[in-house]
């Protein structure tokens, strides 16, 4: 069962090289995601729908989107476009921008946008003369605010006992509701962004993209730089996996070579391996390697063969020492020796084959350690600064207040997904353990 | 005959450690440094801030641009000769190395101790004990959960107890920090009765019971996480342990000789195991002083391991280099304060052997 779910792990994430590409194109590329948005399935957990991502752009055609340009005039041209949606979700979207473009020769369009809602109510967001490409947010829009409360103050004669902010004005019901903020509403149905303008010359035009920025995102979620959390996941997984297992398998097999041959040839070589190995035993090996790595900034690559080199040497190195000293005097070997077998050989192709299978399972046991120990760098600022990794994502969502601010998927994903492939590899590594150590099915 | 032996045995177990220190020590330079590379860092870095002075200094506002110059050559070229980095690099290494090892750890380049002063050994002082005191209990805790646990098991092998708990010893496949978010998570996060990190509430206490009160709850959540982590495991070998020693055969022999059990536990079991036992708790307990690199970051926690972290994030090499001398000396001290114990209670060792 094990095994599936680690092989399962494999096929997804191969096509998912590109990743990187995408995870370090920063704000621009993910420009329509919103910010720290939960995951979809949210919506199902909490009984509520939350918002998702809505973008209507006037240059696409599509339902929804209208756009006429009319003659007035010799030079003159009236513009008029229409982007509509229906918003039924009953949580207000976490912010709302306009992207617009804009062509002109002489002198910029003139352009009024009006926001209508459900309820047929309008409010004049802006009206502007846009000299170049541009975003408008009117989540920073103080105009929009003060104007919402001067509605609602004639409406209701009261004002809201709370901040009252741009999404609430455009979405919610404007009644008696609005003034708490536990009792807020939204106001579900057919809502319309309006732009008419003034084009004073035959080749301008104008264009806007509306994107009402939803609380969900994806199956993961997005993190303070509107990034998807879960490219982050699936490539970490690979890299997770083959950081672990390279690790592991070579220092176990470095490790091992080092003791048989310090422990064969004896005396000058032996002397000399065991002193060397006491000088890494007293050597903190976390400490330098953060050393290491806060200095030359290496790639995730070049950080596994800093590991190798560093985890190389230890107490590894003296246990399979132990282990060869006792091979060493067994029969076999006596005979292979007796029939003139090299040195080189009896090594290799003796001794080691022979401790092989007994290794198999810490070497499995060994995995999740350096797949921690790549999070642990990661979590100290010190990884890979270009790979999308799992412990990235922890750094990011610790550093970035995900405790702090109730943001806990952003910090549980990456987690679930250390704990599962280390019961995983705990797992094979146990089953393992009793078929490579029969004596051990008795306890 | 016998005591001389002992001597020799000690003086050239001391003289190899001492070696190895020096060795560890050196390298641990030369790592840091990176042949020089470093110091190129701190050079440029010098020479930026004594132009600056100068430039911001009044008196020198009449110079032209060659007078400038000068002085801030002149300037610079002093500072280099009070650094002593005008020698060449193995030279320098040499003369750091020396500075290392008789623990005269020189200046920080750039962290303070909270007194003000830059004086790496001032620094390592004044975030040890917090280290100290957190880790130091940890591992106590630890050490006797282990140990009662592990006795317990070990008469009850075989047991659903015993397989349950040989069950949750994986859970020590994630390390301490790992569990110590979740509690921040739970404790700190949702149920809001714990703090996030930190040692002490801000401002700190005046009342020294309030204050040890105050620390105490600090203390709470970075030693759950480490004890969730690590207690099943250590209970786990214990027991393992204590179980394979149950099957020699004077232990049998004391059964046979109808010893009561809690005495057979004590004189035939306890006896022979400790020595191992300890010198697996003190060499644990050494590393874990600046193992905790992790730990301390994730809890905010002032003591060594947070301090290795800051002074690796601004390239503060003798606070990397004074750190790494220290847990180098520790770890050699109990290694051979250990050898010297075992070289009183161990027949094998006290007659000389080959």
């Amino acid at each position: 069962m094990v095994l599936i779910s680690v092989s399962v792990y494999t096929i997804i994430t191969i096509p998912y090289d590109e990743a990187v590409i995408l995870w370090r194109a920063g704000e621009q590329h993910w420009l329509d995601v919103p910010r720290n948005a939960y995951p979809t399935w949210f919506s199902i957990v909490l009984q509520k729908r939350l918002p998702e991502t809505i973008i209507a752009d006037t240059s696409k055609p599509a339902v929804g989107s209208v756009k006429v340009i009319v003659p007035a005039g010799e030079q003159l041209r009236v513009l008029k476009s229409e982007l509509s949606f229906r918003f039924e979700y009953d949580d207000f979207p976490s912010e709302i921008n306009v992207f617009y473009r804009v062509h002109y020769s002489v002198s910029p369009p003139q352009i009024t946008l009006t926001w209508v809602k459900p309820d047929g109510s309008q409010i004049e967001l802006r009206k502007m003369a846009p000299s170049s490409d541009g975003s408008y947010y009117l989540m920073t829009d103080p105009r929009i605010v003060s104007e919402g409360l001067n509605r609602i103050q004639t409406a209701t004669g009261e004002r809201p006992d709370y901040e009252l902010t741009a999404p609430v004005v455009l979405f919610g019901v404007e009644d008696a509701s609005i003034l708490k903020q536990e009792t807020l509403q939204v106001m579900k149905g057919n809502y319309r962004l309006v732009i008419e303008g003034l084009l004073f010359d035959p080749h301008s035009d104008f264009d806007a993209k509306l994107v009402v920025y939803g609380k969900v995102y994806g199956w993961a979620g997005t993190d303070h730089l509107r990034r998807d959390i879960g490219i982050a996941l699936l490539w970490g997984t690979p890299v997770a996996l083959a950081f672990g297992v390279v690790a592991a398998i070579s220092i176990t097999l470095i490790q091992m070579t080092i003791g048989a041959l310090s422990a064969w040839y004896s005396r000058v070589l032996d002397a000399a391996i065991q002193r060397i190995n006491e000088v890494a035993i007293v050597l903190p090996l976390l400490p330098v390697l953060i050393m290491v790595q806060t200095l030359y900034k290496l790639n995730i690559w070049l950080i596994l063969l800093i590991v190798i080199a560093l985890f190389s040497l230890g107490p590894g190195v003296k246990f399979y020492r132990a282990q060869f000293l006792q091979l060493k005097e067994l029969p076999y070997v006596e005979a292979a020796k007796a029939y003139g077998v090299g040195n080189f050989r009896i090594v290799f192709f003796h001794l080691m084959p022979r401790v092989l299978p007994s290794a198999i399972p810490p070497i499995v046991f060994a995995v999740p350690d350096f797949v921690f120990l790549e999070a642990v760098l990661a979590i100290l600022g010190l990884g890979d600064p270009l790979t999308p990794t799992w412990g990235k994502v922890i750094e990011d969502a610790f550093y970035g207040g995900a405790l702090f601010k109730g943001y806990y998927y952003w910090i549980l994903e990456p987690s679930l997904l250390l704990v599962v492939t280390t019961m995983g590899f705990v797992s094979l590594g146990l089953a393992l353990d009793k078929v490579f150590n029969p004596r051990l099915r008795e306890v | 005959m016998k005591i001389p032996n002992q001597a020799v045995y000690l003086a050239r177990r001391a003289l190899v450690l001492m070696l190895t220190v020096i060795a560890a020590v050196y390298i641990t330079i030369l790592v840091a440094n990176m042949g020089g590379y470093v110091d190129e860092i701190v050079k440029s870095e010098l020479l930026f801030q004594i132009t600056t002075s100068v430039r911001q200094n009044p008196a020198f506002r009449g110079l032209n641009e060659t007078a400038f110059n000068r002085l801030v050559n002149q300037l610079y070229e002093q500072r280099l000769e009070q650094l002593g980095l005008n020698q060449p690099f193995f030279v320098r290494s040499i003369i750091y190395m020396r500075d290392a090892l008789t623990l005269d750890l020189g200046r920080a380049l750039f962290l303070t101790s909270d007194s003000g002063s830059k004086s790496v050994r001032l620094i390592i002082l004044e975030r040890l004990p917090s280290t100290i005191l957190l880790f130091t209990t940890i591992q106590l805790m630890l050490f006797f959960i282990g140990l009662l646990g592990g006795l317990f098991l070990s008469r009850r092998y075989g047991t659903k107890t015993d397989r349950v708990l040989s069950y949750l010893a994986t859970l020590s496949a994630f390390p301490g920090w790992f569990y110590g978010i979740f509690l921040i998570l739970v404790f700190a996060s949702w149920l809001r009765v714990l703090p996030y990190g930190g040692m002490v509430d801000i401002p700190p206490p005046e009342d020294r019971f309030l204050y040890a009160l105050s620390v105490l709850k600090h203390m709470v959540l970075p030693m759950m996480s480490w004890l969730v982590a690590y207690s099943f495991f250590s209970i786990y070998t214990r027991r393992t342990f204590f179980l394979i020693y149950s099957s020699e055969d004077f232990v049998e022999v004391a059964k046979a000789k109808g010893i009561p059990e809690p005495q057979v536990r004590r004189r035939y079991i306890l006896r022979p195991t400790l020595p191992p036992i300890v010198t697996d708790f003190s060499l644990t307990l050494v590393a874990s002083w600046t193992g905790a690199i992790v730990t301390e970051t994730v809890f905010n926690w002032p003591g060594t391991g947070r301090l290795f972290f800051e002074a690796s994030v601004i390239f503060d090499t003798p606070v990397l280099v004074g750190l790494v001398v220290i847990y180098a000396y520790l770890v050699a001290v109990t290694v051979f304060i250990l050898e010297l114990v075992y070289a009183l209670l161990d027949p094998r060792i006290r007659t000389g052997g080959s």
